[in-house]
This record gives C-alpha cells, sequence and structure tokens, in this order.
C-alpha cells in the first residue's frame, strides 16, 4: 500500500481514526507520517523504555505500608531512588529486596516472562537444581492447560509429583 | 603484544568469509556475569573494584583459549587506544570512556574478548565471521564453564544469572549479527526492516559510526529479551528464522535492482568509484558510505554472477588493490580493509600520532586513492 501523502513509498503506519461514528483510515510512510507530527520510532532505546517503566512506578513515599520498600538494602544500601537515577542495581541480593517493584518491570522488559530458562551453573546444588526443574515444569504445566492439551499437562503433573 | 601489531591488518572475523559472508559480516554472542560475593559496581568502592578486576584478570589470563592472550588496562590506556578498541569491537564505548579500576582481556586473534568491570564485573564475548551463531554459542559456552569453575557467579533459581541492569537478566545473554544491507537501503525498503525487526522485540544499531545512525548500510540486530528463553532458543531463533529471511529479503532487492533499476545500482557504484578515486579530503562517514556501494557491486558478481557496465569495470579493475591475477578484479578483502583503516582511530594509530579531522581526512582520502588508482 502506497502512502496517501507521498504517494511515493510504502506506507507502514495505518491509523484508524473513529470521530462521531465516523470511521476514517489513513496510511503513511514513517517520512509523512513524522512530518504530520505523528510520533514514530524506529527503535526504543533499552534505557528509555526502562526509564519510562521506572517512572510509571510508584514512588517510595506513595508505597505506605510496605516498609520493605521503602528502605535501603541491608546488604549494599541501595534504594529505589537510585535505581531510578541509575538504572542498575546495587547487589544481586537487591532483586529479592525489591521484588515487587522491579517484577512488573522485569516483566515488560522480558516480554511478559519472569522465570529463568537456560544455563545453569554446574556448581548449583541438588536441591536448586531440582527447584528448578520444578519451576519449568509449573510453567508448562500452566502453557499446557491454557491450550488444553491435557494429556501433556496430566504427564507433566506426575513429574511434578515425582519430583516433589 | 602492542595494538600497532593489530591496527595494520582487519580482524579475522572481517575478512570476508563464513557462511554468507556478502550479506552477514559476522556473528557475536556475550554473555554478561558478576561475582556472588561481591557488590554490582555501581556500589563498589574503588578497592573492591580493583579486587574484583584482579581476581577476574588471573582468572582469564589462565585459561586455555589455543591462542594468545593479553591485557589492557583501559583506564590507564591513552584516549586514541581505546578509540581504538571501539573501532575494532574489541571493548564498548562504555567500557572505553567509563570510571574507575578496569580492563580487557583479548585473544590475538580477537575471536574472544572479555571486559572486566563494564556494566557488569564481567562481559564475555565471542565473535565470528559471516552466520555462525551456533560455533559462537558452543565456544562461549565452554569458555563460561571454564571461566565458572574457578569462580563463583550470582545466580539465582528464579532469575538466572543475574545481572546489574535487569534488562540483561536470566541468560545474560546478547545475540548480535553484522548485516550489510545496501539493497534494501536502496529500493526504498530498510524502514520496513526496521518496523519488522521492532515487531520483533530486536534491537538495531549502526555497526560503524556513533549512535544508531547506521554508516555504510551497516545494521547491528541484537536480542532484547533475556530472561525466561533458553539460550539455544535465542540462538536458533536468530539463526534459523531471522536471519536466513532477511538475507533472503536483501537477495530480492538486490535482484529487483539487476532486473528493474539497473542504472540506480550503476549509477552509484560508477559515482562511489569517481569520487573515491579523486577526492582528497573525506570524512569517515563518507568513507563508509561510498565503500558500501563498491562492496554490494563486488558481492553481487561473486554471489550472483551480476554483470552490469559499472559492476564490469569494478571486476576488470587491476590497480593495487586489485587483485586480477586471482579473481580479475577489485576484491572484497581490498574493500573491507578500505573500510577498517580509515577509521579515524585506525588511521592515527598506524600514522604514529593524532591528527586533527582535516588531516585525518586528508591521510583517508590518500590511502583510498592509492589503493583505487592504477598510477599512483
Amino acid at each position: 500500500m502506497q502512502c496517501q501523502i507521498c504517494k511515493k513509498n510504502e506506507a507502514t503506519i495505518h491509523l484508524t481514526e473513529i470521530s462521531d461514528g465516523i470511521r476514517t483510515e489513513m496510511h503513511f510512510c514513517e517520512l509523512c507520517a513524522q512530518e504530520q507530527g505523528i510520533a514514530v520510532k524506529s527503535q526504543v532505546p533499552i534505557n528509555e523504555l526502562l526509564s519510562s517503566l521506572l517512572a510509571a512506578q510508584p514512588a517510595d513515599d506513595e508505597l505506605a505500608g510496605e516498609p520493605e520498600q521503602k528502605h535501603a538494602c541491608p546488604r549494599c544500601g541501595f534504594t529505589l531512588e537510585q535505581f531510578r537515577k541509575e538504572a542498575v542495581l546495587g547487589c544481586p541480593y537487591d532483586y529479592e529486596v525489591f521484588d515487587k517493584i522491579l517484577l512488573p518491570l522485569i516483566e515488560k522488559a522480558h516480554g511478559g516472562k519472569t522465570t529463568h530458562r537456560g544455563k545453569v551453573p554446574s556448581k548449583t546444588s541438588v536441591d536448586t537444581k531440582k527447584q528448578i526443574e520444578l519451576m519449568t515444569l509449573r510453567q508448562q504445566l500452566e502453557a499446557a492447560v491454557q491450550s488444553e492439551d491435557y494429556e501433556l499437562a496430566a504427564e507433566l503433573r506426575d513429574q511434578i509429583s515425582r519430583l516433589e | 603484544m602492542k595494538l600497532t601489531d593489530i591496527s595494520s591488518n582487519i580482524n579475522e572475523w572481517f575478512d570476508g568469509s563464513g557462511p554468507l559472508a556478502d550479506i552477514v559480516i559476522s556473528s557475536r554472542i556475550r554473555l554478561a556475569r558478576n561475582l556472588a560475593e561481591y557488590k554490582f559496581l555501581s556500589r563498589c568502592s574503588t578497592a573492591e573494584k580493583t579486587e574484583i578486576l584482579n581476581k577476574l584478570r588471573d582468572t582469564l589470563m589462565s585459561l586455555e583459549l589455543g591462542d594468545k592472550i593479553f591485557y589492557i588496562s583501559v583506564d590507564q590506556a591513552p584516549v586514541l587506544d581505546r578509540h581504538f578498541l571501539v573501532e575494532r569491537h574489541l571493548i564498548s564505548r562504555h567500557h572505553a570512556f567509563g570510571k574507575g579500576p578496569r580492563g580487557v582481556v583479548i585473544a590475538q586473534r580477537e575471536f574472544f574478548t572479555a571486559m572486566i568491570n563494564e556494566e557488569d564485573h564481567l562481559r564475555i564475548q565471542v565473535l565470528k565471521g559471516g552466520l555462525q551463531l551456533s560455533q559462537c554459542r558452543e565456544q562461549i559456552n565452554h569458555i563460561d564453564d571454564m571461566i565458572e569453575s574457578k569462580v563463583n557467579y550470582a545466580f539465582s533459581p528464579r532469575y538466572g544469572y543475574l545481572t546489574a541492569c535487569p534488562t540483561n537478566l536470566g541468560t545474560g545473554i546478547r545475540v548480535s549479527v553484522m548485516l550489510h544491507l545496501p539493497a534494501l537501503k536502496m529500493t526504498g525498503q530498510i524502514e520496513k526492516f526496521l518496523n519488522a525487526t521492532r515487531d520483533m522485540n530486536l534491537a538495531v544499531r549502526g555497526l560503524f559510526g556513533e549512535g544508531t545512525e547506521a554508516a555504510g548500510d551497516f545494521y547491528q540486530l541484537s536480542n532484547q529479551v533475556t530472561l525466561g528463553v533458553s539460550e539455544a532458543d535465542i540462538v536458533s531463533r536468530f539463526e534459523d528464522t531471522i536471519i536466513p529471511e532477511i538475507v533472503e529479503y536483501e537477495m530480492q532487492a538486490r535482484n529487483q535492482l539487476l532486473l528493474k533499476e539497473i542504472d540506480v545500482l550503476d549509477d552509484k557504484i560508477s559515482r562511489a568509484m569517481a569520487l573515491l578515486k579523486n577526492a582528497h579530503l573525506i570524512s569517515s562517514q563518507e568513507a563508509l558510505f561510498l565503500l558500501s556501494h563498491l562492496r554490494l557491486g563486488i558481492n553481487m558478481h561473486e554471489h550472483m554472477g551480476a554483470s552490469t557496465p559499472a559492476i564490469e569495470s569494478l571486476c576488470t579493475f587491476s590497480g593495487p588493490g586489485g587483485d586480477a591475477g586471482k579473481t580479475g578484479g577489485l576484491s572484497i578483502t581490498t574493500i573491507n580493509r578500505l573500510f577498517m583503516l580509515t577509521l579515524p582511530a585506525h588511521l592515527q594509530l598506524n600514522y604514529g600520532k593524532p591528527l586533527d579531522p582535516t588531516h585525518r581526512d586528508v591521510l583517508r582520502a590518500k590511502i583510498i586513492r592509492s589503493a583505487l588508482n592504477q598510477d599512483m
């Protein structure tokens, strides 16, 4: 489809406007869309994404009743205020201390994923490895139920109970 | 080892070899890791950073990599050397101009580097020419295992490898593929490519030059999601789906140029050659832009048997940069050499001292002229 303004480039931006019950469709190329003041960015840099996610989080003082979120990490003294400024954490333990705040952010940054899959250090204890396997199986079980694959779900359920 | 030992040559991953190397310049995988017993760098004192640096440097220097390895103390290196390491893709800009004690371990053949105290305690990377992601993954996994047997990485069962920034969490893997897409640009389809990559949650940057500007039609494509998807799945999505599709689109665009837009193609190639052969002042950006068109012409001849008047004149070229005896024309190696050796820090390091921008432009034009003109 051609851009309806320059009638030259391929239209890559498609807008549907509904006003007073009348539906209007518009098709622009990126260049013309920009000239029309329709904000288009080819790529959102990761730090920009992160700061916008952080800005959407409630500030420390809005989190009354959740004292653990208001305090500094007992191990490194890091606070959420610093995280907002620097976009990096203070120590590995911060992932536990600030879990409630970080979880939605992690979810958004990783396309909805919140649990690790993949390499595990070989030094990891047998218990931890079992814990990881259980988490992976539970995720697979959830997906199987969602896709109504009950045969697979039953198999996964049995595997989980054997491990537990 | 001195940097001048490598600065007069291109690195292995840019020598034009490897699968699909006419379009895929190189494949890179990097892993972000942190030591369990230390805070992340933003909370470390200088003394703690030095301790981490020494510990990781000793560990890395004792690795058996099948190549000589050397260490550069980045915070103490001259500014020009740091620019050179960035141009060479051996360290990041952030590492070159960051703060505090930090260093880099480099394998002499440049397939492996390890940045110590960048954003994370350790960032290791493996680089290979063409599309070789599985090979990169195998090698980096092996190196990671060797390091891990000597140190304790910060790891959580739920979040995987713990990184200073939550965007690298989980596998800590960043897969990057460098692509040369001049035909998509010439046929006005590059925006479509950029939009498609955004929809797939991928990041695109320029390979050379500052920031996101893709100088010389070189693009670097990387994954953004590092959590909840295994290393193998991330790599195979790139290697089996994303990259072959992009290569196919670029090939279609090259065919389209040959079938319908020969004049556009020949005009770009001929103008590029005329300017490069005659210019007396040329900026780094302009050189990348023009060399990109010559690279396209030579690759279309070698890989698609293309033979337009402009491509023919490149291929019968027998100047000092030509390889008339072997391939009958200007070689891709010559073009790749010109791409890399005319970058600002390469120019200055090989010249032996810092030069102001105008003198760099004069020297760059002279090097290019002497490679492309028969009579110089």
